[in-house]
């Protein structure tokens, strides 16, 4: 059997570039809700200063792909592969994008008091983290038990999310002048809700590598 | 030109059938075929339905059975002195491998163009009224209008018109494996057999080809053995995958370069052999 050498080669650069590209990415977010509860916008700063290398990965995902589909024609599986690589680029440098806003909002948010204890956002966190990195891995490894497993965990921070809103909401009644804060605060509930549902996105991409179909876990 | 009005009502049936939504019949519907060349059992319990009005392409690596399979449609394998085969080809409803089937009945019906264009050494003109004259078309008039017919049905007419009585070996490959194609429309065929027609082409004829095909498709059933997988997957409705002389897999072309669902498909239409 012929195991096109070259091919494989090029391919694992770009899923190289990939696994690179998500840490990054991951990284950034789990630092930008460290420096929102640390209040540090000099970090705020830095985190919105390296989302351009984030960016750059994915144009380098792209062009890479643009290649191997020029000049090495896959095909059926091989073809997804590739495709799918460009769409879980895309997912995860939202990802970065997601950093970039927390530490947009962190930097708004200055000194000030927060009027009410963040502990859902930072448990929030800790489950998006967990559901990325993980996610990541199953990507990798191709492992579609475990993509599955990883996607149903979206159900457990849309909860977190819904709870996390109540409160924020019910607090504008409490204090004068939190508007702003609160108005804030819920967007970064919502950045990281979202970041999960990337995560989920990329167990369907999975399943549509491995399989051929469309599945939908939401 | 009862062949003609022949055609014509074909056609009226075909866009009825069109129109009406009704599947394409088959053209060729095999039945457990095998071939023995000799002791080597070149082709093994083929059962492959072809529909009309299709590009039905036959891939697989060298010495899989796809051009034997190919030379079965016509009877040219038996110009092959050792072989033998059981089973059945129906075409259109007629089994082609009983003895009394006329191979000349069959051969004015199934027209075949090959690896290497094979012009014959005469005009172009010659060549193409080759086929109308042996079929008793005297008429110069009639063989005129055949010859420019098939020419302009080859996409070839604009760049021959005016030297038709040039020798055709004066031609590019490219502009041969046209008129061998014109050639093969002379004689006003249903299916057309093509046994790796662009291998021996530069890249610009080898496009040229596989855009005739798709216009030759509208009238005629066409059925391609290629080795180059792209062009299958870029001209062909249906592809069979054939693997030492068995149909591993046989579906329509989108399914088999995107999802194939034997797992020695998707090795080969991903390079994995071959």
């Amino acid at each position: 059997m012929v195991v096109r050498e070259k091919y494989e080669q090029e391919l694992a650069r770009v899923q190289q570039r990939l696994v690179d590209l998500c840490e990054l990415a991951i990284h950034a977010f789990d630092r930008s809700v460290d420096v929102l509860l640390e209040k540090d916008a000099e970090k705020a700063w830095m985190l919105i200063e390296q989302d351009r290398f984030i960016n750059r990965l994915e144009q380098h995902i792209q062009d890479d792909v643009l290649l191997i589909i020029a000049k090495q024609q896959p095909v059926a599986t091989d073809l997804r592969r590739v495709m799918v690589l460009v769409k879980a680029a895309s997912e995860m440098e939202r990802i970065g994008d997601y950093a970039v806003s927390i530490a947009k909002e962190t930097i708004r948010l200055g000194d000030a008091e927060l009027v009410l204890p963040i502990e859902k956002i930072a448990r929030m966190r800790v489950l998006a983290i967990k559901m990325l990195r993980d996610m990541l891995q199953a990507f990798i490894t191709e492992d579609l038990m475990e993509a599955k497993v990883l996607a149903e965990m979206d159900d457990q921070i849309d909860e977190l999310y819904g709870e996390a809103l109540t409160e924020l909401l019910a607090a504008t009644h409490l204090q004068d002048g939190a508007e702003s804060q609160l108005q804030q605060l819920s967007f970064v509930c919502k950045y990281i809700e979202r970041a999960a549902d990337h995560a989920t996105n990329l167990a369907e991409s999975l399943f549509y590598l491995v399989k051929g179909k469309h599945y939908a876990f939401d | 030109m009862v062949q003609a009005i022949v055609r014509e009502e074909q056609q009226t049936k075909q866009e009825m059938k069109v129109l009406q939504n009704q599947p394409r019949e088959n053209v060729y519907e095999t039945n457990n075929l095998n071939l023995w060349y000799g002791d080597k059992h070149a082709l093994k319990d083929i059962n492959l339905n072809i529909q009309e009005n299709n590009v039905t392409a036959i891939i697989g690596p060298s010495g899989c059975g796809k051009s034997t399979y190919l030379k079965t449609l016509n009877r040219m394998v038996e110009l092959v002195p050792s072989v033998r085969t059981t089973g059945e080809i129906n075409y259109r409803q007629r089994n082609i491998l009983d003895k009394g089937y006329s191979v000349e009945e069959l051969r004015t019906k199934v027209g075949m163009v090959f690896q290497k264009p094979n012009p014959f050494p005469k005009s172009i003109y010659d060549n193409i009224a080759y086929g109308p004259r042996i079929h008793g078309i005297k008429n110069k008039k009639v063989l005129d209008q055949i010859v420019e017919q098939s020419l302009r049905g080859a996409a070839i007419w604009d760049e021959v018109k005016d030297r038709l009585h040039d020798n055709a070996y004066g031609l590019s490959g490219g502009q041969q494996q046209r008129i061998c194609i014109a050639r093969c429309l002379a004689i006003e065929p249903d299916v057309i057999l093509m046994d790796e027609p662009t291998s021996a082409l530069d890249p610009i004829s080898t496009l040229k080809v596989e855009e005739l095909v798709q216009e030759l498709k509208e009238n005629y059933s066409i059925i391609i053995v290629t080795h180059n997988m792209q062009q299958a997957a870029r001209i062909s409705d249906k592809t069979a995958f054939f693997l030492n002389g068995e149909v591993i897999e046989f579906d329509a072309t989108d399914k088999i370069f995107s999802n194939p669902s034997d797992k020695r498909t998707e090795d080969y239409v991903s390079g994995r052999f071959g």
